[in-house]
C-alpha cells in the first residue's frame, strides 16, 4: 500500500481509525474458520456511514480488494482477506437508528451487536427471533451477509425472514436503496433479497431494516431421552406430522451427551444414544396443549424418559445443557471443526449413520449436535491441526460429509456460509450454469472484483 | 537473551496453550478494553493470534506484539467466559516474561522492581519518608473520599485524583503479630498486601478487629514482600521469583489454618498465579508454593465460609451501599456472595445493587498509568453505574479497585465513600 493512498484513507476516516502496523494488520488476518491467515495491507474503521461509502469508492478507484468485517465470527473464512488489500471494520457503526413499536420494524447500522439489539427490542416488549450461537458478539451486518440462523429457526425462520430492507453502497460508493418499512413491497427488483447471504461480495450494507414480532406469552421446555437415533428422528418427524411446530427442536448424539455431562455435570443420561431438547411457545393454552401432545408422541416413538421443565429454573437447565455443547466439545482437543451440512429432516438417521461410518473410516472423533427440527446438524470434528496426518484425514472426512449430505438431497451449509471454506464444493451442489450466472452477476455489479474477492463463487 | 531462536523456542513452549483458542471471538463480549476500542488486537483472540503468528514466524516484530499484550487489564474476563477454556491469563503472563526476556526491561521498571520492590526494607522506608512530604505536592480534592490532586505531578500522574500514602503504614503501627487461636479454634496468617499496608491501613486494622472479635489467632510476620504481580505483569520474572521466595520464607515458620488477604489481586495471584508460574523454581520451592497456595483465601470468604456469619436485618434508617465485584475476586476465585454477607453484618447498611456490578473498574495495576485514557473511560462507566444505584457508599474487596474507583468518583465530584466490606463490618463491632 502506497503512503499516499494510506493518507487518503486517513483523510476519510481520521488517522486514529487507520491501522497499518504489522501486529494490527495480523489481527485481521483470520476469523473463526479453521483456515490459514492472510495479511491485509490496511485496516480502516469508519465512524460514520458517509465515511464508509467514501472508503468503498476510494478502494474501487484504486482497484483495491475490500473485505468488510463485522465481528469476524463467521466459520467459513468470509472475512479472511484472501487477496490482501483493505479490511473495513463496521463495529463503529453501531447505532440502533429506530425501533418502531407501532409498525413493528427497526432500522439499524450494520455494526450493531445482535444480542444488544435483541435486548433493546425485548425491553420495548417486542421480539427479534434470530439467535445465532454467536449473538453475544456477532453483528447484524454479519448476520444478514451470512443469513445466520439459530435455535429458533424451525418456527421463526432465519435472518432472511426478518430483513425488510437493506440500503447498501455499490462499488462507486453510491447508496442503493431496497425494500421498505412496510410489510408489503414490490417496488423494483428484490435487491435486499440479493444482499442476504451475499457475504460481502455484492455490496456494503449501510442500513438494515428488520421486522419485529410480538413475543410469545408462554413457553415450555422438555428433554426426551432415546436409546436409538432412529427413534429420536422418527419422533421429530411425528411431531411435525402432528402439525406442531416447536420453537426449538434440538438434537445431541451420545458422544456430545457424554462430553457435556463430563464438563457441566448437568445430570444428563450418559447412556442415551440421542437427546431431543424441545420447546413449544405461544399462548399459554396452546403451549400446555402442544406440550402434552409432544410428550405423548415422544413416548409413542419409544422415548425412554421425558423430563418436562416445571419452572423457569428447570427450563434454563435444559438450555444450559444445549448451550454447553460447543464449549464442552471444544475442550476435548486443540482444534474444533464445526461443520454445518444440512439434510431434509427425514434423512437425519441416514446422515447420523453416515457420520458414524466416516468417523470410523478416518479414525476421527466426531460429536454431533444441532437443529434436528430443520435437519441442520453440526458434526463437530475434534482434532489437532498440528498433526499433519490427522489433518489430512479431517479434510478427506469433510469432503465425504458433503458428498453424503448432497446425496441425501441436502445442502453444503445450513447457516455458516460458503466463504473460502466451501466455495470449491459449490458446483457439486448446483451446476456449472449456476456458478457462471453468479459470476456474471458479480462481474456486472463489481467489474474490478474488489468486493471480498475469492469468496462464495470462487476465482 | 536477545536471540530470536531462543524467543521462538520459548514461544513454541506456549503452543499447546495457544492452540486451544478456537478463534470463536466470544471474548469480544466481555473484554473491557475491546469494549472501548473495538480493536481486535486488544481482545484475547487477537493477542493469542499475535503470539501464534510470532511463534510461527508469520510476523516478525516482537515489540509490536508486546505493545499489544500490555494493552490488557489482566482482569480475566476473557478466560472466565471462554467456551474453549483457554487459560488466557497464564498465556499473557508467560508471554510477557518471554518477550521482556528478549527485549529487556525498560530502565525505569528495572529500577523500581530490582532496586526497590524486591528490597522490602528499603521500599518501606522510602515510602515512609515519602508519606511525610507528599502533602507539599498535593492538595485535598474530595473530603468524603479523602482524595487529593496534584498540579506539580500532573505530567506524571495526569488528572488523577490520588489516595495519598497513609501517615502511618500498618506495619509501622503493628510490625508483627503472633496470637493463638481463640474461641473459633482457628488461626490465620495475615498478608495485608502493599496497598492496604501503605495506603489503606484502615482496612488492615478492620480485618484484625474482625478476626479478634471472632477469636481467630493471627500470624503476621515481619518482612512480607509484594505478592509479585507488578513485576510479573511487566515481564520481570527474576524480580517476581525473588518476591515469591521472600514471602515463602517469612510464612514458612508459622502454623496456621488459612492465609488470608484483604486484596483480591494478591489473593488471586498467590492462589492461581504462583502455582501456574512456578515452572522456573526448585522442586522444594514448588512444593512450598503448592502447600501455601492451597491455604490462601480472600478474607471475606474466610470469615463467611469458615466462621459462619448470620447477618441481622438492616435497620430502618440503614445507609445504602452498592457492591463492586473485583475481577480478581469474582472471575478468578468465584467469590461474590461473601463480601455482601460480610457488610450485611452491619445493620446500618443495606445493599442496593448497581448495574453490571462485576464489570471491571479499569485499574489493571500499572495499566491505569500506562494507558490512562482507556483506563479512565472504563472507570467512568463503573462510576456511572455506581451513581445509578443511588447508594451513598460503594464497597469492594480489593484496594486496587478502591484506588481506581476513588479516583473516578473524586474526579466527578461525587459524595460517595469507598470502603472495604471488612471496614463496614468492623464499624459495627
Ligand atoms: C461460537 C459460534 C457460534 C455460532 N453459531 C451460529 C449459529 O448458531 N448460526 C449461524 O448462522 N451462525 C453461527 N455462527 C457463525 C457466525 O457467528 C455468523 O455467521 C455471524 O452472522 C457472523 O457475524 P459477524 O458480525 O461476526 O460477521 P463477520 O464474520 O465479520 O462477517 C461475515 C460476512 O459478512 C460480511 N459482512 C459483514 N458486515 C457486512 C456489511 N456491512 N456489508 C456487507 N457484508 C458484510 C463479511 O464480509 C463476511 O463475508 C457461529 C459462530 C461461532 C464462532
Ligand atoms: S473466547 Fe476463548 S476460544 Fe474464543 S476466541 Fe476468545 S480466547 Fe479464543
Ligand atoms: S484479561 Fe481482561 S483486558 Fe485482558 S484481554 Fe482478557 S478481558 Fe481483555
Amino acid at each position: 500500500m502506497s503512503d499516499a493512498l494510506k493518507k487518503d484513507f486517513e483523510a476519510l476516516v481520521g488517522k486514529a481509525n487507520v491501522m497499518a502496523s504489522e501486529s494490527e494488520r495480523f489481527s485481521y488476518a483470520y476469523d473463526a474458520a479453521v483456515l490459514d491467515p492472510v495479511m491485509p495491507s490496511l485496516i480502516v474503521r469508519p465512524e460514520t456511514r458517509e465515511a464508509l461509502g467514501r472508503v468503498v469508492k476510494l478502494a474501487n478507484d484504486n482497484g483495491l480488494p475490500l473485505t468488510v468485517r463485522g465481528s469476524g465470527t463467521n466459520l467459513s473464512g468470509g472475512t479472511i482477506p484472501k487477496l490482501g488489500g483493505l479490511v473495513v471494520l463496521t463495529n463503529a457503526l453501531n447505532k440502533i437508528l429506530e425501533i418502531n413499536e407501532a409498525d413493528l420494524y427497526a432500522i439499524v447500522e450494520p455494526g450493531v451487536i445482535t444480542a444488544k439489539f435483541a435486548a433493546e427490542v425485548a425491553s420495548r416488549g417486542l421480539f427479534y427471533p434470530p439467535d445465532p450461537g454467536s449473538q453475544a458478539v456477532s453483528t447484524i451486518g454479519g448476520n444478514v451477509a451470512e443469513n445466520a440462523g439459530g435455535l429458533r429457526g424451525l418456527k421463526y425462520g432465519v435472518t432472511k425472514d426478518y430483513v425488510m430492507g437493506v440500503d447498501f453502497f455499490d462499488v462507486d460508493g453510491e447508496i442503493v436503496k431496497s425494500g421498505s418499512r412496510t410489510v408489503k413491497c414490490v417496488t423494483g427488483l428484490n435487491l435486499h433479497g440479493l444482499m442476504v447471504g451475499s457475504e460481502g461480495t455484492l455490496g456494503v450494507f449501510e442500513k438494515i431494516t428488520l421486522k419485529l414480532v410480538p413475543p410469545p406469552l408462554a413457553a415450555k421446555a422438555m428433554m426426551a431421552i432415546f436409546d436409538d437415533v432412529n427413534k429420536a428422528s422418527e419422533a421429530v418427524a411425528a411431531i411435525i406430522a402432528a402439525k406442531i411446530v416447536p420453537a426449538t427442536l434440538e438434537f445431541m448424539d451420545n458422544f456430545t451427551i457424554r462430553t457435556v455431562e463430563d464438563f457441566a455435570h448437568a445430570g444428563l443420561p450418559v447412556e442415551a444414544q440421542a437427546l431431543l431438547l424441545i420447546e413449544v411457545d405461544g399462548h399459554p393454552g396452546q403451549v400446555a396443549d402442544e406440550a402434552e401432545k409432544v410428550e405423548a408422541i415422544c413416548k409413542k416413538m419409544g422415548a425412554q424418559r421425558i423430563q418436562v421443565a416445571k419452572d423457569a429454573e428447570e427450563r434454563n437447565k435444559v438450555w444450559e445443557a444445549r448451550r454447553a455443547a460447543l464449549s464442552a466439545l471444544a475442550r476435548v482437543s486443540p482444534t474444533t471443526v464445526l461443520e454445518d451440512a444440512t439434510v431434509p429432516r427425514s434423512k437425519i438417521p441416514a446422515m447420523m449413520h453416515a457420520l458414524g461410518d466416516i468417523a470410523a473410516k478416518y479414525q476421527l472423533t466426531i460429536g454431533t449436535f444441532g437443529h434436528a427440527g430443520d435437519g441442520n446438524l453440526h458434526p463437530t470434528i475434534l482434532t489437532d491441526r498440528r498433526n499433519k496426518d490427522e489433518w489430512r484425514r479431517v479434510e478427506e472426512a469433510i469432503d465425504n460429509i458433503f458428498d453424503v449430505a448432497l446425496s441425501l438431497g441436502g445442502t453444503l451449509s445450513g447457516e455458516h456460509g460458503i466463504g473460502i471454506a466451501k466455495s470449491k464444493y459449490m458446483e457439486k451442489e448446483t451446476n456449472r450454469a449456476t456458478i457462471l450466472f453468479s459470476r456474471r452477476l458479480k462481474k456486472a455489479l463489481d467489474p474490478k472484483g474488489i468486493l471480498n474477492p475469492g469468496k462464495v463463487i470462487g476465482e | 537473551m536477545s536471540d530470536m531462536r531462543q524467543l521462538l523456542k520459548l514461544l513454541g513452549e506456549l503452543d499447546d496453550q495457544l492452540v486451544s483458542c478456537m478463534r470463536c471471538g466470544m471474548c469480544q463480549a466481555v473484554c473491557p478494553i475491546y469494549g472501548q476500542t473495538g480493536r481486535e488486537a486488544d481482545v484475547a483472540r487477537g493477542k493469542i493470534a499475535l503470539l501464534e503468528g510470532l511463534a510461527h514466524e508469520l510476523i516478525k516484530n516482537p515489540q509490536g506484539v508486546q505493545d499489544k499484550l500490555t494493552r490488557c487489564l489482566l482482569c480475566g474476563s476473557c478466560a472466565a467466559n471462554c467456551p474453549s477454556g483457554v487459560k488466557a491469563l497464564d498465556i499473557f503472563l508467560k508471554a510477557r516474561t518471554i518477550l521482556t526476556g528478549y527485549m529487556g526491561l525498560p530502565p525505569i521498571k528495572k529500577f523500581i522492581f530490582r532496586g526497590l520492590l524486591t528490597k522490602p526494607g528499603l521500599f518501606n522506608n522510602l515510602l515512609g519518608i515519602a508519606s511525610k512530604f507528599q502533602g507539599l505536592f498535593t492538595s485535598p480534592a474530595n473530603d468524603v473520599i479523602g482524595s487529593s490532586c496534584s498540579k506539580i505531578l500532573e505530567p506524571i500522574l495526569g488528572e488523577r485524583h490520588l489516595m495519598l500514602l497513609a501517615k502511618t503504614s500498618l506495619h509501622k503501627d503493628i510490625p508483627s503479630l503472633d496470637t493463638p487461636a481463640g474461641k473459633s479454634g482457628l488461626k490465620v496468617a495475615f498478608f495485608p498486601g502493599c496497598l492496604v499496608d501503605k495506603i489503606f491501613p484502615r482496612v488492615g486494622h478492620a480485618v484484625l478487629k474482625v478476626l479478634d472479635h471472632h477469636g481467630v489467632g493471627v500470624f503476621m510476620p515481619e518482612g512480607q514482600a509484594c505478592c509479585g504481580i507488578p513485576a510479573l505483569s511487566s515481564g520481570d520474572r527474576e524480580s517476581y521469583e525473588k518476591l515469591v521466595r521472600a514471602n515463602l520464607a517469612v510464612f514458612a515458620g508459622g502454623k496456621f489454618d488459612a492465609l488470608v488477604t484483604p486484596c483480591a489481586t494478591c489473593t488471586s495471584t498467590m492462589k492461581k498465579i504462583w502455582p501456574a508460574m512456578a515452572g522456573g523454581m526448585s522442586a522444594s520451592e514448588q512444593a512450598a508454593i503448592r502447600e501455601l497456595s492451597a491455604k490462601i483465601m480472600d478474607v471475606n470468604a474466610f470469615v463467611v465460609d469458615k466462621l459462619g456469619l448470620t447477618p441481622p436485618a438492616p435497620a430502618a434508617d440503614a445507609v445504602s451501599v452498592t457492591v463492586h465485584d473485583p475481577c480478581h475476586l469474582k472471575k478468578s476465585l468465584g467469590v461474590a456472595a461473601q463480601p455482601r454477607t460480610v457488610l450485611s453484618m452491619n445493620p446500618h447498611y443495606k445493599i442496593t445493587e448497581m448495574p453490571a456490578a462485576d464489570a471491571c473498574c479499569g485499574c489493571g495495576g500499572s495499566f491505569t498509568l500506562t494507558h490512562a485514557s482507556i483506563s479512565a473511560k472504563i472507570g467512568q462507566q463503573k462510576r456511572d453505574n455506581i451513581k445509578k444505584s443511588g447508594a451513598q457508599v460503594v464497597a469492594m474487596g480489593c484496594p486496587a479497585c478502591m484506588l481506581q474507583i476513588s479516583d473516578m468518583l473524586s474526579r466527578n465530584g461525587d459524595s460517595i465513600s469507598v470502603k472495604h466490606p471488612m471496614e463496614i463490618y468492623a464499624d459495627s463491632l
